[in-house]
């Protein structure tokens, strides 16, 4: 999801008139957005390596991290971990 | 103690592989980024210096092997992250902000310093000048550096727990002291030897690349030039991981000195101890160290592990056995034995179990501070009133012993092997057909990553029982999960790192055969 919006935001050229265009080029932020643009724009084998981040992220936060890594303090413990972490240091 | 919970002991050896496994793939890319970083800093300045199209085509190159490694293993890092929260629960809890303060700062170093600058780096080149991409350049490095250095704090405090005093109220560890953890001399070495190891493996990787072209007679003077730049950082890199892994043995003879003793085989200590080149250690099971004696066919430098380990060449060095029996250090201080220390130990676990019962039912009950006095005084034993043999306090010797073996004669090849053709590349003509040391470059690279991985093999099992040395085993450490789900997740990242290593090599293969410097 965050890969297309990021496709998305630095693939399009949005349409401006001149005048507007002239005070964005010397506006700081619009050069930096350009900066990353042109940049992502004119990559080649970063294309493919873009490709590998997302979906590595991908599987890393919605699957990994949703469904084989539970935060397990927090399921059995709650609000009291210290309790429970007690518990099972005396008992263990 | 009452209610013994009963962990099952497969479930602490498959969530020990799980991130044993993770560990070691993720260490398959950190090397390389902070290598390559130096490498290509330095031939980018070239190109800064001279003017030179060639320096800056070379350092393009380079910068593109350490894009294609850095995307591959970037976040590699955070499922060891995920396996702390899950895995090893009550680890992650005892240790509080004492782990994740410097995890923390890593995690907004790397996101920041790294991203901003890698970002520069690759898309600066005919946007800023010379000088601030060269700057760039050399911070994207500085970055990744620095961002080691917090890790590898935060590993240091694991080996050497300082800098901090147990809370019984939260069970937590907490901070005292930043500087003491931050700066530990145990931090410090910890990471100097690993860093400068880094660019060992950086060196090795240009010169294995650079002679895969003159063995296909390419890219001939781009090949000449990376070697011997490459060359000198290997030779200098060598020497300092030399010098700083002599200063991390003396920290380990201090305070992990079973450690050493598992690298050692030394069953029993005293002064003016050898150093042991070779001995034939059954790698197939744990030896008999009990009985005494030496390793079978041993072969040993004369007073070499006294020398290394204490800087004197009649220091005492204690062996396994004076470890588990009880000893009189140097100093004239007794080193309690296991028993006693295993009974320390079940005393301060009852002690906070008391502690805790007592102060919930009343809160103000005088009995606490002698309680909490106690837990005190015997907290740096903490951890061994988990153990039930003394037998568990011995790492696994043979994989120490061999480990630390690997470690230190393919480090001694790679000098003298950076020494030869560092050589050749400056004194001779290198592209001529020394068919054997280009050959011999591409065969050091896996050894490379080898001893690379060996390193972190001896600092991580020879702290075996620990999570926290002397504080923490494992066996406490471990989170009550079932062992059948963490095997399905160390399964699910072989095959999920396995897959990513080979994209990486394939895509590294495809770009070093594709390039092209006239084009």
């Amino acid at each position: 999801m965050c890969g297309c919006i990021l496709c998305c935001i630095f693939a399009v050229d949005y349409p401006i008139d001149h005048l507007t265009r002239l005070r964005m080029t010397n506006n700081l932020l619009y050069k930096v957005y350009r900066f990353y643009v042109d940049g992502f724009r004119s990559m080649t084998i970063g294309r493919v390596l873009w490709l590998v981040i997302l979906i590595k992220l991908f599987v890393i936060f919605f699957v990994l991290k949703l469904f084989f890594f539970p935060d397990v303090l927090q399921q059995r413990a709650g609000k009291d971990k210290a309790s429970y972490v007690a518990g099972q240091l005396i008992s263990r | 103690m009452t209610h013994l919970m009963t962990i099952d002991p497969t479930l602490i050896d498959w969530s020990r592989a799980q991130f044993a496994l993770t560990a070691i793939y993720h260490w398959l890319f950190v090397p390389l980024t902070l290598g390559l970083a130096l490498i290509m800093g330095i031939m980018e300045t070239c190109y800064y210096r001279t003017g030179k199209p060639f320096w800056k085509d070379t350092a393009i190159f380079w910068q593109r092997l350490f894009g294609v490694n850095f995307a591959i293993g970037v976040a590699t890092g955070l499922i060891l992250e995920f396996e702390f929260g899950t895995n090893w629960s009550n680890y992650s809890w005892f240790v509080g902000d004492i782990f994740g303060a410097p995890l923390a700062i890593e995690g907004i170093v790397a996101f920041f310093m790294e991203s901003t600058f890698v970002a520069v780096m690759f898309f600066g080149w005919q946007k800023v000048s010379r000088g601030f991409h060269l700057a760039a350049t050399w911070l994207t490095g500085l970055g990744a550096t620095i961002s080691a250095w917090w890790i590898l704090v935060a590993n240091a405090w694991m080996q050497n727990p300082v800098g901090c005093t147990f809370n019984p109220n939260t069970v937590r560890n907490e901070m005292t002291s930043f500087a003491e953890v931050a700066l530990s001399p145990f931090a410090i070495h910890k990471f100097c030897h690993t860093v400068s190891s880094t660019w060992v493996v950086g060196a090795v990787f240009v010169c294995a690349v650079s002679c895969w072209y003159l063995l296909h007679r390419r890219e001939q003077e781009m090949a000449r030039q990376s070697i011997k730049i490459a060359s000198i950082v290997g030779i200098a890199a060598a020497l300092i991981t030399m010098m700083t892994g002599d200063f991390s043995a003396v920290q380990v003879a201090e305070k992990q000195p079973m450690k050493l003793a598992a690298m050692e085989a030394l069953y029993d200590g005293g002064e003016g101890v050898s150093l042991t080149a070779v001995a034939a250690v059954n790698p197939f099971e744990q030896p008999n160290y009990a009985k005494g004696g030496e390793a079978p066919l041993r072969i040993a430098i004369p007073k070499g592990l006294s020398l290394l380990a204490t800087h004197t060449p009649n220091g005492f060095v204690p062996g396994v056995n004076d470890l588990l029996n009880g000893y009189t250090r140097p100093d004239g201080q007794r080193e309690p034995s296991a028993e006693e220390k295993m009974m320390r130990g079940r005393q301060a676990i009852t002690a906070l179990a008391q502690y805790r019962k007592i102060k919930a039912a009343n809160d103000n009950d005088t009995r606490l501070p002698a309680l909490e006095a106690q837990l005190k005084r015997d907290m740096p034993f903490f951890g061994y009133g988990y153990i039930k043999d003394r037998a568990e306090l011995v790492p696994y010797i043979p994989i120490n012993f061999y480990a630390f073996r690997v470690m230190v004669g393919v480090g001694t090849l790679l000098m003298l092997f950076f020494l030869i053709i560092g050589h050749m590349a400056w004194r001779n003509d290198i592209t001529r057909p020394y068919r054997w040391l280009h050959w011999a470059a591409l065969a050091m690279l896996p050894l490379t990553y080898v001893a690379s991985e060996a390193g972190w093999i001896v600092a991580e099992l020879g702290r075996q029982p620990w999570a926290i040395q002397d504080m923490l085993p494992t066996v406490a450490a471990v989170s009550n999960l079932s062992a059948g789900s963490v095997a399905t997740t160390f399964f699910i990242f072989l095959a999920l790192f396995t897959l990513l290593l080979v994209v990486e090599v394939s895509i590294l293969c495809r770009v070093i055969k594709n390039y092209n410097a006239h084009h």
